[in-house]
């Protein structure tokens, strides 16, 4: 944990989360369970609760931003919040080449 | 963020300026099948009401400062929510190692 590189990934949403007693940047926020991908879109063992902005669902295979001073921009509104992860994007397709 | 589950609390009197309040658990990260990974860690409790044995929400690194009182406080790893419920309908079993 805290060591993850600051990035942008490819994932699938898995599932959710119900949190009540929150931060407050999380306040109205859907909380996604996402596992990362790797090229091939097998799972990896890494994973994320992300601030879902685009209402993607699970099996969505989606873009995950994780990285802090990206997230708050995204979020807007509370500039200090403790957020890092945010699913930024619902991907249609990713093409590989060599 | 990622699941942790609290296993323990924390008192230290002393302590670096900025933390005065400050509640310290102690958290065991998970895997996403909420499965123990790695060694447990010491976490700071942004939401202030987290006790031992419930599965907590945590930031790590640079965000973690941002979920207390007073930011840019000496923390790698916060508590910023308690979790109610987890439904995980898309988690494969060989995706949880």
């Amino acid at each position: 944990m805290g060591t993850e590189e600051d990035e942008v990934y490819i994932g699938r949403v898995i599932g959710t989360v119900v949190s009540t007693i929150k931060d407050k940047m999380y306040e109205g926020r859907k909380i996604l369970v996402v596992e990362g991908l790797d090229l091939e879109g097998k799972p990896e063992s890494k994973y994320w609760l992300a601030v879902d902005v685009v209402q993607a669902g699970v099996g969505d295979r989606v873009l995950v931003l994780d990285e802090g001073n990206s997230a708050r921009q995204v979020l807007g509104e509370e500039p200090n919040g403790p957020v890092r992860a945010v699913v930024v994007g619902v991907v249609d397709e990713v093409e590989v080449k060599a | 963020m990622e699941f942790a589950r609290v296993i323990g609390t924390l008192v230290a009197t002393r302590k670096y300026e900025g933390l005065e309040g400050v509640k310290f658990l102690i958290v065991q990260p998970l895997d996403k099948a909420l499965r123990p990974k790695g060694r447990p860690v010491v976490a700071a409790d942004g939401t202030g009401q987290a006790g031992p044995g419930e599965l907590v929400m945590v930031v790590a690194s640079r965000e973690a400062a941002l979920a207390l009182p007073v930011k840019f406080v000496p923390v790698d790893h916060a508590i910023v929510g308690i979790i109610d419920e987890v439904d995980l309908p898309g988690l494969t079993p060989e995706g949880g190692a």
